[in-house]
């Protein structure tokens, strides 16, 4: 068994933790006295010890500061995640969010008392509805990975509603993003994995073979994803999408890739029956570190009574006497159920409200229309430099691979390494799996053609110093506050707190 | 309005770059059928008008700034400094991805290593994730993670019917695809009554500590049954109120979850939240969900990274226990902000002006003729009060009075029609408190 929270030798620290800042009897905040008659405290229920820090404002001012400025972020270069869709965070969104009768408004208050928050909800289901061809939107998953959750428990409550409890399996690309199979799994559902040809697409043989072969019965449906996690528009995705309905199963389209496909095509219209968005990806919502993400889902009618909830609804129309319709929470009737307390990551709606406000119909098209070009500028000035499968004009992103011809030692890892010296973070490593070494690579629109040039020459001057001397890629970062770390050491001593270390004395 | 740089000038070069004519090119893979379709949305505002517009929505709310709240059930309103929100206004935070690339990341790994280290510290855990959802959704996982440990041989999970209602709904939402059964919630079960339904075909047994009703149950008795039948005891705790008392790793406790709004996040119309996770060594490596460890880099430095990570979805895909992606990353960083503030004389500090606080609300409301106080337990800031008439009819009458009334709890359980949770945080006033006093006298 290891031990937790041996001593890990370090010979030093970037910045000490907040324990470490910490001295005893020093406190961060100025608390109001107690101005009611106090009750005696129940002694025998209390707790002795609560080692928590005990730090001076300033010095967790400083501490945090000193903190972010170890980060890379989209505020100070170029994130070119494949996969995540790092576009700029609007600054007036962040205002939105933080207005008092928003910040400061209780979940459970009254319908009556929550209609402008309320009305938020309603026109942006709305709106998510619209955008992609669907019949009716909620938004209380709280991130993607419950969006495909709730996606893929529709899908089974939809086959035993209709008292078919033989449809237990999902077919699944290789070529899919992991929360896709371990949601099946978490469904209780069993995955069938398709292979991918070699232009990137579905092997819409191998996906024929299985609808009409002896599962044909079991299919429950599929996840894909569109374009694919190559950044592949799937080029035949009308058959694959009839192959899986004619063998009786539902389509599902994971939306994490929605940037390019605004105002280009509406899934629904595609014929799926139910997507997720990533109001964090293609909507601007911040990723914050890793979260707080939000994962609405939409379906087309057949699936609208199954939604998660609640969602929201109009429970009085507009009149003569009332110019606003009156909006309440209502659970679907055949739901899922619950996914989340209360009724999603409402801070997130509203700065999905603004972003939405701030583009329109035609300015989300020019979203995806700028997302793409960009994707296929990059892609174009680099097939020179680097080995690029499937050539084809991509999506809003691509996929290269990350290695040279004649360099053993080099790999996609170390690529990205070196890249964090040149102050840009490096791109999705590793996936998908199906290419090798591979580099996924997503601008996004708000990336100017100064930035795109920037990469570019990076990216080429990448390649000649991996053949001029590639241990300047191998041991990088260089230019980064850290070096390389061991992350096998991580794992194998596991520290995942800090030993509260006080000065008694 | 828009955040797309390109000119006229800068589209045509990279056309040219690419050798095609027009942007539209490059869709010849989408059906033509289906391509370029109108998307019906009202035409783009500009920043000003967006302010305005959702200003107003926000103005038309009835929230805590304007009026006493004296409602909990789940969420907080609580005072969160000022150097909280201008920690999380800082882009390098807030704009920064996942730490996959840990060198370019240490400012959110070492956050959320801190946090970790509080919620351990709270909870009386040797260990926590980097965070879930919320604190349903981590009640979920903890079904997950009990029936791993007793290696999927058990299919029955105690809960008690004192558990925040929606978590228990979310729990069952949760493990629908599964064959595992949830009992003991669905009458008015007494802790005595949970240790009878123990078994050895039992996973897990979960309580709230404190309860949806506010209240502080006797646990000294339970841990060993619990374990006495193989099983884990999970307990659902609200972090404000560890500040006070006895931890639930003292208690016995093996997994201990909960949500952490009341510790720094703001009530925002319910998210988002920042559900947390923390074990004994025990089970650490069985935990869903993002961990981050130290180590060290090439040089000796102290850093820190992602570990533990073949648990995750993304390396064992169908074989993860959960298909967890995102934590609530900033959310954390706010609880570690609020924390590292209060720190360990401010957290008890403002404990102790709940407690007082509602001790006091809940002795002038027992006074009243018509309403009378449940005492039947020991409370920390929430308590249940049986009224004269429904509770809607009362809130209809505070809300005139400038005053958000209890939760009505007659919603979600049936024996406790006409009963309200009225919870009192530091944020009330002794004032705020004697007019609702008042208002509820005139209700009588």
């Amino acid at each position: 068994m290891t031990d937790l929270n041996p001593t890990l030798k370090a010979n030093s620290a970037l910045e000490p933790t907040i324990y470490e800042i910490s001295q005893p009897g020093r406190i961060g905040v100025n608390l109001p006295k107690c101005d009611v008659p106090e009750t005696p405290l129940p002694t025998e229920l209390l707790r002795d010890d609560l080692d928590l820090p005990e730090a001076s404002e300033l010095d967790v001012v400083r501490h945090f500061v000193k903190l972010s400025h170890l980060n890379h972020s989209i505020d100070k270069g170029f994130y070119p995640l494949g996969s995540c869709t790092m576009k700029y965070n609007p600054k007036i969104n962040e205002d939105v969010a933080r207005y008092s009768g928003f910040n400061l408004l209780h979940p459970l208050a009254d319908e009556d008392s929550a209609q402008g928050a309320l009305h938020v909800m309603y026109t942006l289901q709305g709106w998510l509805a619209e955008v992609s061809g669907f019949d009716a939107v909620s938004l209380s998953p709280a991130a993607g990975a419950q969006g495909e959750f709730a996606g893929i428990l529709m899908i089974r409550k939809y086959h035993l509603d209709r008292g078919d409890a033989e449809r237990t399996k999902i077919l699944v690309p290789n070529s899919a993003h992991g929360t896709n199979p371990a949601t099946v799994t978490m469904a209780g559902l069993t995955v069938i994995e398709l292979p991918s040809d070699h232009n990137g697409d579905v092997d819409l043989k191998a996906l024929k073979a299985v609808c009409e072969g002896p599962e044909r019965d079991n299919i429950a449906g599929m996840m894909i994803t569109v374009p694919s996690t190559l950044g592949l528009f799937e080029r035949q995705i009308l058959d694959v999408i009839a192959a899986v309905h004619d063998a009786g199963g539902l389509m599902y389209m994971d939306g994490a890739n929605m940037n390019a496909l605004m105002g280009i095509v509406k899934p629904g219209e595609l014929g799926f029956d139910v997507m997720h968005y990533n109001l964090h990806k293609t909507f601007s919502t911040p990723h914050g570190g890793g979260g707080p993400g939000s994962g609405a889902v939409g379906v087309n009618e057949k699936l609208k009574p199954f939604l998660p909830g609640p969602v929201v609804d109009i429970v009085e129309p507009a009149d003569d006497e009332n110019e606003e319709p009156l909006y309440g929470f209502v659970m679907p009737e055949k739901s899922i159920g619950r996914l989340k307390a209360f009724h999603g990551n409402f801070g997130m709606h509203t700065r999905a409200y603004a972003y939405i406000r701030a583009y329109g119909g035609e300015g989300l098209r020019e979203v995806s229309r700028h997302a793409v070009l960009n994707a296929n500028y990059v892609r174009a000035k680099l097939m020179d430099t680097y080995v690029i499968p499937y050539p084809r004009y991509c999506g809003h992103e691509f996929v290269l691979e990350g290695h040279f011809e004649g360099v053993e030692d080099v790999h996609a890892l170390d690529i990205s390494k070196r890249l964090m010296d040149y102050g840009i973070h490096p791109p999705t490593n590793y996936f998908p799996l199906i290419v090798p070494e591979a580099l996924l690579i997503e601008p996004t629109e708000t990336e100017s053609k100064q930035t795109l040039d920037e990469f570019i020459e990076v990216m080429k001057k990448i390649a000649v110093e991996a053949r001029e001397d590639s241990s300047l890629l191998t041991t990088a970062p260089h230019n980064a506050p850290v070096s390389r770390l061991d992350e096998v050491r991580a794992a194998k001593q596991l520290v995942l707190c800090c030993a509260p270390v006080f000065k008694d004395s | 309005m828009s955040y797309i740089p390109h000119t006229e000038l800068e589209r045509q070069q990279m056309l040219s770059a690419i050798g095609v004519t027009t942007i539209e090119d490059l869709f010849d893979a989408v059906p033509a059928s289906h391509r370029f379709p109108k998307l019906n949305l009202p035409a783009a505002f500009s920043e000003m008008e967006i302010a305005a517009e959702m200003q107003a929505l926000a103005d038309s709310n009835e929230h805590a700034g304007d009026f006493a709240l004296f409602r909990g059930a789940g969420a907080y309103h609580h005072y969160i400094p000022s150097v909280v929100n201008h920690m999380l206004l800082r882009g390098e935070f807030y704009t920064a991805y996942t730490p996959y690339q840990p060198e370019v990341s240490q400012g959110t790994l070492q956050a959320i290593f801190e946090y970790q280290s509080m919620m351990c510290t709270l909870m009386g855990m040797d260990a926590a994730n980097a965070s879930h959802y919320d604190g349903a959704t981590s009640l979920a996982e903890a079904v997950t993670v009990a029936m791993e440990v007793t290696r999927y041989k058990r299919k029955k999970v105690i809960l008690s019917h004192a558990i925040n209602p929606q978590y228990r709904a979310v729990v069952r939402t949760y493990h629908q695809g599964r064959d595992w059964k949830f009992v003991g919630d669905g009458g008015r079960a007494t802790q005595a009554d949970l240790i009878d339904m123990l078994d050895d075909n039992t996973a897990m047994l979960a309580v709230s500590y404190p309860n949806f009703f506010g209240q502080i149950e006797d646990f000294k008795a339970l841990a060993e049954k619990v374990h006495n039948v193989g099983a884990l005891l999970v307990m659902m705790v609200n972090p404000m109120a560890m500040a006070m008392y006895k931890s639930p790793g003292e208690l016995g406790a093996d997994i201990v979850v909960g949500e952490g709004q009341p510790v720094g996040v703001p009530l925002g119309f319910g998210g988002p939240y920042v559900g947390f996770f923390a074990t004994r060594s025990d089970y650490v490596r069985k935990i869903a969900g993002r961990i981050v460890g130290e180590t060290v880099d090439q040089d000796g430095r102290r850093a820190y990274v992602m570990t533990l990570r073949p648990r995750e979805q993304d390396i064992r895909r169908e074989k993860a226990s959960s298909n967890i992606c995102t934590n609530q990353g900033l959310m954390a960083l706010s609880a570690c902000v609020y924390l590292s503030l209060m720190g360990k004389r401010g957290l008890r500090t403002v404990a102790e002006l709940n407690y007082h606080k509602a001790h006091y609300a809940a002795d002038q409301i027992d006074a009243l003729p018509g309403f009378s106080v449940n005492r039947e337990m020991p409370f920390f800031n929430e308590f249940v009060v049986k009224c004269p008439r429904p509770v809607a009819e009362i809130n209809e009458a505070l809300i005139d009075a400038g005053i958000v009334g209890g939760y009505d709890l007659g919603q979600d359980y049936a024996h406790l029609k006409d009963h309200a949770l009225l919870c009192v945080t530091e944020m009330n006033t002794k004032a705020e408190i004697d007019v609702l006093v008042e208002e509820l006298r005139k209700l009588a």
